[in-house]
């Protein structure tokens, strides 16, 4: 896309149109509904939490995962597994899954370098 | 065939739209464009143009709409006028970022505090570094003229255009005007194709956030961030010149009326001392012109057709063989000079031209400007230049100091 179909190569006198030669299929700024469309959002993270799964509140037949952190986090990176996961490819570091959790079972920790 | 009928610049620019067979119409009343849009939906409710008209709220949502119904492939149009174009400036960004072939009539009206419906072209000057392209048109002619070559050049370069003329000088004024064949239109303009088709089976985002840099999406392509997105712009609007010297030259061979020039000239093969500015002011220019040759002034015109993209390559061969150089301007960059002429010197900066070049100010918020007034600034000027008074000053015409 990027030009009018329509005018391809068309004679104006003795010259021809090609003034969108160049094929740009983003000529405004546009994105897919998808994970990941904005790249790793994960490395704006300075902060990671670390979780320490021997201290997770047992809910579900006494397993260990309570799912305040799943609730609480804002960008939906942690999985409903036993143990719980986070995506540490989009988890942005910021917080709030260590200061809900009832158990002080995750820390954050400074990224490296 | 086409036909010749006596008409305002607002009827002009309301057949022009009909003509282009516009889809959407929004545009909320102001003096002194609202005959324009009372026009349209004359048309649109008779059934003579077959096109949406919405009603809003302001001028705001009138843009708004427009951006809207381009996005999704409809060819519209609006028109506004002084605070009217100013309450669109957000919109105004927004429609040429998101790089949508809108074509806007703003019939140039001075603007406040204090209240004036009276013509200067302050509104759409103040608004020139928003993305549009700017062309002024010098009589109703070009408005008709103008507006059809606009959608043509717009759906193309994928940009907005304003199409600027004066309030009630022409808007409001009564000239013959020769209006092209429907057919003729219909087969210069093919229908408009918007850059991206938007469908329920790809959804998409438009105009996300873009961070400072650049991003992989999801696919793992690399996507522009937002600094290469203002570039694609910018570098759309500087290669657009060769595009509307071509449309200009296609028009003229369907018309016999020459647009494939950004200026207009006047008198100017021999040519010592040169007038210049935009619309209907370098239009009076041509009668000062005439009065300055009787007193043995070789004075001639350059008219200032399009204001954006600037003619950076044809301003300073316009003006290269002139002695002195006036720039007439209805509008005014607060605590400089007239936009235009900063402009111009732009242009002229390394290309050796060193003529003097002075700046009049003149007509602001309708104030009169007569021939005579403007041929007797340039005579007190040239007189000035012989008595090595400073030079490159703004020099406000008619006004009580």
């Amino acid at each position: 896309m990027g030009r009018n179909p329509a005018y391809a190569g068309q004679m104006v006198g003795d010259q021809r149109i090609n003034y969108m030669e160049r094929k740009d299929k983003n000529i405004s700024a546009m994105s897919t509904p998808a994970i990941g469309e904005a790249g790793l959002t994960g490395d704006w993270r300075d902060m990671k939490p670390v979780i320490d799964h021997s201290k997770c509140i047992p809910s579900v037949k006494k397993k260990p995962a309570c799912y305040l952190c799943w609730l609480y986090c804002p960008e939906g990176v942690i999985k409903v597994s036993i143990p719980v996961e986070i995506d540490m490819d989009y988890c942005k570091g910021c917080g709030i899954c260590a200061e809900e959790c009832p158990a002080k079972a995750i820390t954050m920790v400074n990224e490296e370098g | 065939m086409s036909e010749v009928q006596i008409m305002t610049g607002n009827t002009a620019a309301a057949l022009a739209a009909k003509l282009c067979r516009v889809q959407v119409v929004a545009a909320y009343p102001i003096t002194p464009q609202t005959s324009i849009t009372e026009m349209l939906s004359q048309y649109i409710e008779s059934g003579a143009l077959k096109a949406e008209y919405v009603r809003v709220e302001s001028e705001h949502s009138a843009l708004t709409v427009c951006i809207s119904a381009s996005s999704v492939g409809a060819r519209a149009f609006t028109s506004t006028s002084s605070h009217g174009l100013l309450y669109m400036h957000e919109q105004l960004h927004w429609a040429a970022g998101s790089r949508l072939p809108i074509v806007m009539c703003c019939v140039n009206r001075g603007v406040g505090a204090p209240w004036s419906i009276f013509n200067d072209q302050q509104d759409s000057v103040s608004q020139r570094d928003t993305g549009w392209l700017q062309i002024y048109c010098r009589d109703n002619q070009e408005i008709i003229d103008t507006v059809i070559q606009s959608y043509r050049i717009a759906e193309e370069i994928y940009a907005p255009i304003m199409v600027c003329y004066d309030g009630f000088v022409l808007s409001h004024t009564m000239m013959p005007v020769d209006i092209p064949d429907a057919e003729l239109v219909h087969s210069f303009l093919p229908p408009y194709k918007p850059h991206t088709i938007l469908s329920a089976a790809s959804p998409r985002n438009i105009n996300p956030v873009l961070f400072p840099g650049t991003r992989r999406n999801s696919e793992g392509i690399l996507c522009d961030g937002y600094m290469e997105m203002r570039y694609k712009l910018q570098d759309a609007l500087e290669r657009s010149r060769d595009l509307i010297a071509a449309v200009g030259m296609q028009y003229f061979k369907l018309t016999g009326r020459d647009y494939s020039e950004p200026l207009w000239r006047y008198k100017t093969d021999d040519a010592e001392v040169l007038l210049t500015g935009m619309g209907s002011i370098a239009t009076e220019s041509t009668v000062a012109a005439d009065m300055l040759r009787e007193q043995g002034i070789k004075a001639g015109v350059v008219g200032v057709r399009i204001y954006r993209p600037f003619p950076r390559k044809a301003i300073p061969k316009a003006l290269e063989n002139a002695r002195a150089v006036f720039v007439l301007e209805k509008d005014i960059s607060y605590g400089y000079e007239g936009a235009l002429c900063s402009d111009i010197k732009a242009a002229l900066y390394g290309t050796g031209i060193n003529a003097p070049l002075h700046n009049f100010i003149a007509g602001l918020g309708g104030r009169d400007v007569k021939a005579r007034e403007i041929a007797e600034a340039v005579r007190t000027s040239l007189a000035e230049m012989k008595n090595k008074k400073p030079q490159n000053k703004t020099i406000w015409i008619n006004c009580r100091k």
